[in-house]
């Protein structure tokens, strides 16, 4: 007996030194943690339970026999974010440069399997060079099968992928479905071919971190979230981050016990709206003046600028948040921003959490760059989103909607329960100036009586009576009283039930 | 006595007179431009009338537009407050034909000593000593000794011409003086073209110290005693105090009585203030008078238990000063700092925009807020940019200055950079305790800028302590969230790691009744604190000393702002600290050589040419879209190299409009 045991102790501790401990110096010398101090700070002290420590690739060509390391390049397993189960799994680039192996990705699929049969969320960390290339054809179907994984949790567990080294080719396809990335800046980089090829096909000349680094893709692609100072900045905003997440798409979003009185009155909100309707404002001032203790967890904070996204709380339990942002483009619609809101909505959905949506928008981005790119499918998909989102839904108008844009910000027609508008708001077809110039057309030479018209009109439709009149909007509220007047709402809607039409799935334009 | 006061000022200042008014059962008028109409003056006002768009120069310095608003409201006197029209003697004389009355001295006195050369004479003849000085040209080394002992050393030779410190030369006995001379001229004739140099006395480790007077219709002259104002930050008045820890009863009565006496030469009736240059052995010299009242006169209030603005109306009233020179006592100690909307980390440039946080410290009887605006206001261009005055009282000034830091740490202000780290650095600062303070204070203790993370701790432990005690806080309420692994819940641990600049600090904190104990290198601190999540200050007692931290949360990181110290504040389990340490340092990341369209939209407007300097923050362009104007600004100092787009023109998304050099 005693020689089993010993026998386990050094086969642990040959596991736990990786790809030994040159390479683990080499992966420090990149500002780089290793795949298990990863896990060290990502989960509760001591909540690790390993998987498959012993697993070991199969393959027997190009020398490969003759060099096996136990684990083979990933760690996997479960433990606890602030007591609530997870399930990870962290790349080993000390170990064949983390490729993934045939075994490699089983040992993934086993703890998706797994997460997905207890209604757990799966967090990846991704450092890996790419597919195990002695394995050939294994290997990509190793990708596949984690890929068709990813796609069938999607939506019953939460999905987070956080990229801490290279990840490129197939590998990005994984991370792409999860529903967030996090980047860490400087060491981490996504893309479908490389700097060499892209020189070889298209003579353009990138660096890897221009063409997919964290600052690139978390405000020019969007395809990050987030973009992180370092490894520990990264793990340390993911346990954060986890605090928002339910475990599953038939839980409740975690709450805590909260200490912010619901009934806090901000009475500067009432002078948020400036005067002169052409001046921005920062809608940011409003998102945190309404959250639980003023913390909102903004998420994808530069990219679509026009658009924020985010959770924050309420009462202790998550909210989704959706505004334009007026600072950026007047917070109109376009390309990107529908895109992103409309994917955050559909994750609010998914797992339960309620939308809050901060309104005023002055239409959707008008110019051929917006035609030709499909704004018409685009901003489609925000409609879509909102139309299909079950989960308790307020909405509060602060200025504009207008046009078809105040009908995608969860109108009252997209089941909207609970439209509110500050007495600013202006709902209307379009601006008071534009509805004039082509009511009155005729008149246009004619400035004086122009004016006229458009003091008219903006006496009669810029405000939110009429919309009130209507019943579109449920009630006209005090700018300070905003955060009672959500959280009530909220509260209300607590047990909201809406089920859509049984269907094999809908048709979102993609 | 008045039935109506209109008060021909904005913000705080205008807030003050309306505040005593009320007192006094008068009714009061407020004025605005187009940019306060909302402010907090013309809400505390009786009644308020528009008069003009946002610059003052179309608003509350249009003397035509206040005189009708007297009109139109019946107002029968006018507060001109400090600023604006309130030293112009055309706004005095415009008022007595319209019958009404000025809070303030009459016509003759604000003319008189309006004009530095002619109040200069004045002061002579009045027999108020003023900086000795030979304004003729000196025809050699010899005429320079001559010149100089008449003055009295040390003298300051300076160029005709001169400027930025060329040609100065500060001489201390005659041969200095021979040779002095011949070096300025030198300087002068190479570095201006023109050789010409002339003589004043140097005054030695300068202090600004004025007398605040009042002065009735009946020929009653008092001295309310000094005010020091010696922290100034170019020529600004930053930190103010009275009295001044400097003089003695001597030079305080002598130069009372000489004030009065120069008061008394213009025939002055109302609040001035004589404003002196003292030197190292207390000599004082003349500088200037101001016919008006002064931003910093509640210091003066608060050792004198006056109300001046009160005083002004009576004696504009025509009443008799209710008290005698011998009546006017000094009770303890009292301070005050301007908080202004500037960055001191960015050459304290001037910060505009909406105030997204604004929680004063509450008043009581040593703390008084004086101020103009509130949470949700607008610090707008147009006017100066001071959000408030903070005062502060005690029996000591000692006393005075610890309420003032007290009261600094607990001012909350967002959305506009401001001045109050600086100000608590600065009334921190051992030499500003000590009393050894000069004009040149601010020159010499920060010549080169201020920056927040040098503020030198008295008690380093405390951000750690805080920093530690927060992070419990919210790590124990983590703990308790829904939703945990049944009889696997979290259990969070009493050992942490606090690292502030790099540095860590090895942490126990446990939870003990009434609040924490945290052990830092072998002491343990004992930390009790009602602060609740979401409070943006922590009021704690530690180890029985009651400290007021600032908190404000960056990322996982907690950004304490505590006695004019910044500091952000990492905290972590000891393992995260010790992988924290494998981090490399980030070298600032290479900024962009151009300014790009953030937007397609159009260049409205495009204000700088090619070689021009800008500081971080100043507006370069405005690029309109979706009919909104956006302000581009420089994101760090720059210099325009190249200017790649013109005013009108159409942009899209990225395209250069500057490159920088």
């Amino acid at each position: 007996m005693q020689d089993v045991l010993q026998q386990l102790q050094e086969k642990r501790a040959a596991a736990l030194l990786g790809g030994g401990q040159q390479r683990i110096d080499a992966q420090h010398g990149k500002g780089k943690l290793t795949a298990r101090e990863r896990l060290a700070i990502l989960l509760d002290d001591g909540s690790f339970e390993e998987w498959d420590m012993f697993v070991e690739h199969r393959c027997t060509d190009f020398g490969m026999e003759d060099q096996k390391v136990t684990g083979d390049g990933v760690i996997t397993g479960y433990g606890t974010i602030n007591g609530r189960l997870v399930f990870v799994f962290s790349q080993d680039f000390t170990v064949f440069g983390g490729s993934l192996s045939e075994a490699h990705a089983e040992k993934i699929c086993k703890v998706m399997d797994q997460a997905m049969k207890v209604g757990a969320p799966l967090i990846g960390i991704n450092d890996s060079g790419g597919a195990r290339i002695q394995e050939g054809v294994a290997s990509l179907g190793g990708y596949a099968e984690v890929f068709q994984r990813n796609m069938l949790a999607s939506g019953v567990i939460p999905q987070l992928s956080l990229i801490m080294g290279p990840c490129a080719g197939g590998a990005v396809y994984s991370p792409a479905i999860t529903d967030f990335v996090f980047m860490v800046k400087d060491s981490s980089y996504m893309f479908v071919t490389g700097p060499d090829v892209v020189k070889t096909v298209t003579h353009e000349e990138v660096t890897a971190e221009q063409l997919g680094g964290a600052i690139t893709h978390s405000s020019r692609s969007g395809v990050a979230d987030l973009a992180l100072e370092n490894d520990v900045e990264a793990l340390l905003t993911t346990r954060r981050f986890f605090n928002f997440l339910p475990s599953n798409n038939r839980d409740k979003p975690p709450v805590w016990p909260c200490e912010d009185p619901a009934t806090r009155e901000e009475a500067s909100l009432d002078t948020l709206v400036p005067d002169d309707p052409a001046k921005p404002y920062d809608i940011k001032e409003l998102i945190t003046k309404i959250a639980d203790e003023g913390d909102f967890f903004e998420v994808q904070p530069d990219y679509a600028k026009n658009m924020v996204i985010g959770f924050i709380r309420l009462e202790g339990a998550p909210v989704g948040v959706v505004a334009n942002q007026p600072m950026v483009l007047a917070g109109c619609l376009d390309i990107s921003s529908s895109t992103k809101g409309a994917r955050f909505v559909r994750f609010c959905d998914a797992f339960s959490i309620p939308i809050l949506t901060l309104v005023d928008v002055p239409g959707f981005m008008p110019g051929t760059t917006q035609e030709y790119g499909g704004i018409i499918k685009h901003g489609a998909k925000l409609l879509y989103a909102y139309a299909e989102a079950t989960v308790p839904k307020v909405t509060l108008i602060t200025r504009k909607a207008y046009g078809g844009a105040y009908d995608v910000m969860a109108s009252k027609h997209l089941r909207g329960d609970v439209n509110m508008a500050w007495p600013s708001a202006e709902i209307a077809v379009m601006g008071p100036k534009g509805a004039v110039e082509i009511i009155f057309r005729k008149a246009l030479g004619d400035p004086a009586a122009i004016a006229a018209r458009t003091e008219e009109y903006r006496r009669k439709f810029a405000n939110p009576f009429i919309a009130g009149s209507r019943g579109y909007i449920d009630d006209v509220i005090m700018p300070r009283q905003t955060r009672a007047r959500v959280c009530r709402s909220l509260a209300m809607l607590l047990n909201k039930q809406v089920t859509n039409p049984w269907r094999k799935h809908g048709n979102i334009p993609l | 006595m008045f039935k109506k006061i209109l008060i021909a000022n904005r913000g705080e200042i205008a807030c003050r007179v309306i505040r005593t008014a009320r007192l006094m059962g008068i009714r009061t008028v407020a004025v605005y431009s187009d940019a306060d109409r909302h402010a907090l003056h013309v809400r505390l006002a009786d009644e308020a009338v528009r008069i003009g768009p946002a610059p003052s120069a179309q608003s509350y310095l249009v003397i035509d537009n206040i005189v009708a608003a007297c009109k139109a409201t019946g107002a029968d006197a006018v507060h001109p407050g400090y600023g604006f029209l309130s030293e112009k003697t055309a706004f005095a004389a415009a008022l007595e034909k319209a019958g009404v009355a000025f809070i303030g001295p009459k016509a003759h006195a604000i003319t008189a000593m309006g004009d530095k050369i002619e109040s200069k004479k004045l002061a002579m003849k009045a027999g108020v000593s003023t900086i000795p000085g030979y304004t003729d040209v000196i025809d050699g080394p010899e005429h320079a000794v001559k010149v100089a002992r008449d003055i009295g050393y040390p003298v300051m030779l300076k160029a005709s011409a001169g400027g930025g410190g060329k040609g100065m030369r500060v001489v201390r006995n005659d041969d200095e003086c021979r040779d002095g001379f011949q070096r300025a001229t030198n300087e002068a004739v190479s570095g201006f073209g023109d050789g010409r140099v002339f003589a004043e006395k140097y005054i030695e480790e300068p202090r600004h110290i004025e007398i605040q007077i009042l002065a009735d219709a009946h020929g009653n002259t008092l001295y309310l005693n000094e005010r020091e104002c010696s922290i100034q930050r170019r020529h600004q008045k930053v930190i103010e105090e009275a009295p001044s820890a400097f003089l003695d009863a001597k030079t305080r009565k002598a130069m009372g009585e000489q004030a009065v006496a120069l008061s008394r030469a213009v025939d002055y009736q109302s609040a001035g203030t004589v404003e002196f240059i003292v030197d190292k052995n207390r000599n004082f010299y003349f500088l200037e008078m101001n016919t008006r009242l002064q931003v910093e006169h509640p210091v003066t209030e608060l050792i004198t238990g006056l109300d001046l603005v009160e005083l002004m109306i009576r004696v504009a009233a025509g009443e008799k000063l209710p008290l005698k020179q011998s009546d006017v006592k000094i009770n303890g100690w009292a301070l005050e700092a301007r908080v202004y909307a500037e960055d001191p980390f960015r050459n304290f440039l001037p910060s505009i925009g909406r105030l997204v946080r604004c929680q004063p410290p509450a008043a009581s009887d040593s703390v008084r807020v004086d101020t103009g605006i509130e949470e949700g206001s607008e610090v707008s261009m147009y006017y100066d940019p001071m959000i408030a005055k903070l005062i502060t009282s005690g029996s000591t000034r000692d006393e005075a200055i610890d309420r003032m830091a007290d009261a600094l740490d607990a001012y909350h202000i967002r959305g506009v950079s401001h001045n109050i780290s600086f100000l608590n650095a600065l009334v921190c600062h051992p030499r500003f305790r000590e009393g050894r303070i000069s004009t040149n204070f601010i020159a010499e203790e920060y010549p080169d800028g201020f920056h927040s993370a040098d503020v030198a701790q008295a008690e380093p432990h405390l951000p750690i302590v805080i920093a530690a005690m927060i992070h419990r806080r919210f790590m124990d309420r983590a703990a308790k969230l829904s939703g945990q692994l049944p009889s696997h819940e979290r259990k969070v641990g009493s050992a942490f790691v606090v690292v502030i600049a790099e540095q860590q600090h090895a942490v126990s904190v446990v939870p003990v009744a009434g609040g924490h104990e945290v052990r830092l290198g072998g002491r343990t601190h004992r930390v009790s604190t009602a602060w609740q999540f979401g409070d943006a200050l922590i009021r704690a007692d530690v180890d029985g000393r009651s400290v007021c931290f600032q908190l404000d949360r960056v990322g996982v990181r907690y950004r304490l702002s505590y006695r004019g110290a910044q500091l952000d504040a990492l905290v972590c389990e000891p393992r995260a600290a010790e992988l924290s340490r494998l981090m490399l340092p980030k070298v600032p990341p290479d900024l962009s050589k151009f300014l790009l369209s953030p937007m397609p939209g159009l260049l409205v407007r495009l204000a700088v040419t090619v070689g021009q300097e800008l500081k971080a923050g100043e507006e370069i362009a405005v690029v309109e879209a979706m009919k909104m104007e956006n302000s581009l600004r420089a994101t760090d100092d720059v210099t325009v190299k190249k200017i790649l787009a013109e005013q009108g023109q159409s942009l899209v998304v990225d395209q250069p409009i500057l490159e920088f050099g």
